[in-house]
């Protein structure tokens, strides 16, 4: 099993609701200082994106149900900060007195937000892992999807695409490998290939015969066929 | 408190969303973790420096210049990093190319991934649930919900962003754009189209 935030092919959700080109960017003003705040106390350098990324999924599945987005990025916020040690529960409870944190020569700068937005940070990484598949390979996806390192760990390979055959379409190089850099346990970087699947691989009834869901798939989510 | 927050500390923080970022953001400012000057330079970033108007520059200019579309399909990510377009959520980029035997449709089932410096932040329904479990599975239901209808001979190719690659979609060329100039050929970019929802204006319905 997989955790609430991997709904991908699930039925029930409604019709979406597209809007307008020009609606604004933030819907209110508190969703652009969730995204900001987020933005800014991952400067603090206590966690990477696939951590931030698992501690939203750790939400509890009502909490996630319940929350719109940038609740959930709060609510995972709140959660990493303690859970990295940053702050502490009293902290959050608005109990401690506040003194300046140890941390504080870490905080991003109004001066520093342009370089270090358009810096990024790129995934690719060396690797001593040589490309097993190459474009135009058939092969399977594990199943079941789940972190084979971490039990109920992070994955980014979703529900509705395992222990499905698909076809290398192409190497994206090597790129840190998210089940075990969300958990501690190093970047572990390895080929990275997106990969496609006829849609009648992956559902009941696909809505047309000729229709493909490609999926980026790091290879040792893959085995040959 | 009574009851064990370990595992869910959000929980100690105010109920209401916009009280709970204020919180929150008031705790980080008294101990000097977050600057407030910073947060509104990040959302001045946002609402108005990176947006689509970046992605439809790229289009527009694939559409104009054979050599520059073939640069974008060999290497995207340094492409559009000449033009200026680079940082968090774009370090990877790849243009998917739609054409009349197959469109593309971008989408993140897992969480929200979206290539910020090419369209900034993405829309709410990106983000929603509705979106997020439909399009990989009805991708022809969810287009229509936006209003459009593709031809049988159309195949679709849903791509789902599992990883650190950002897929922008170069849509075809519109009927009637002869002899547009790149920069009138940008404003019939929309943002949907390079999401693969949505089909570029055509010439006549722009002005």
């Amino acid at each position: 099993m997989t955790r609430v935030h991997d709904m991908g092919g699930r039925f029930g959700d409604g019709p979406v609701m597209p809007d307008p080109e020009g609606a604004p960017i933030f819907a209110e003003d508190w969703h652009a200082r969730a995204l900001a705040v987020t933005l800014a106390c991952g400067s603090l350098g206590k966690w990477n994106i696939d951590v931030s990324r698992h501690a939203r999924e750790c939400l509890s599945p009502k909490d996630y149900a319940r929350f719109t987005y940038y609740e959930k990025w709060l609510a995972a916020l709140a959660d990493l900060l303690v859970k990295t040690g940053v702050l502490s529960e009293a902290d959050l409870s608005g109990a401690e007195a506040s003194e300046l944190h140890a941390l504080a020569a870490e905080a991003l700068r109004a001066d520093a937000v342009a370089g270090v937005l358009a810096s990024g940070g790129p995934a690719d990484r060396p690797s001593p892992i040589e490309p097993r598949f190459a474009a135009g390979q058939a092969v399977r996806t594990l199943h079941p999807a789940a972190n084979r390192l971490v039990e109920g760990g992070h994955t980014r390979l979703p529900a509705y695409a395992q222990g499905a055959q698909g076809y290398i379409l192409r190497l994206h190089g090597s790129h840190v490998l998210p089940d075990s850099n969300a958990h501690g346990l190093g970047e572990a970087p390895e080929p990275l290939y997106a990969v496609m699947f006829h849609a009648d691989q992956l559902w009941a009834a696909p809505e047309h015969p000729g229709d493909e869901v490609v999926l980026d798939l790091w290879q040792s989510y893959l085995e040959p066929v | 408190m009574p009851h064990d927050h370990s595992d869910h500390p959000h929980a100690l923080l105010p109920p209401d969303p916009a009280l709970r970022v204020k919180a929150l953001e008031t705790i980080l400012t008294r101990k000097g973790l977050i600057d407030p000057a910073a947060l509104d330079e990040i959302i001045d970033t946002y609402q108005n420096r990176i947006g689509p108007k970046n992605g439809a520059r790229v289009v527009a200019r694939a559409w104009s210049d054979p050599d520059f579309k073939a640069a974008l399909h060999e290497d995207a990510t340094s492409v559009v990093s000449d033009l200026g377009f680079y940082g968090r959520q774009g370090e990877h980029i790849v243009v998917v190319e739609n054409t009349p035997s197959q469109h593309n449709m971008v989408v993140c089932t897992l969480c929200s991934c979206y290539p910020w410096p090419l369209l900034g932040i993405p829309p709410g329904w990106y983000k929603s649930d509705a979106y997020r479990a439909r399009a990989v599975r009805e991708p022809r239901k969810v287009l229509g919900e936006f209003g459009v209808t593709l031809p049988p001979e159309t195949s679709v190719r849903v791509w789902d962003s599992t990883a650190e690659i950002r897929y922008l979609v170069l849509p075809m060329r519109p009927e009637g754009s002869e002899g547009l100039s790149e920069k009138a050929l940008a404003t019939l970019v929309t943002r949907d189209s390079m999401i693969g929802t949505g089909l570029p204006r055509s010439p006549e319905g722009s002005t």
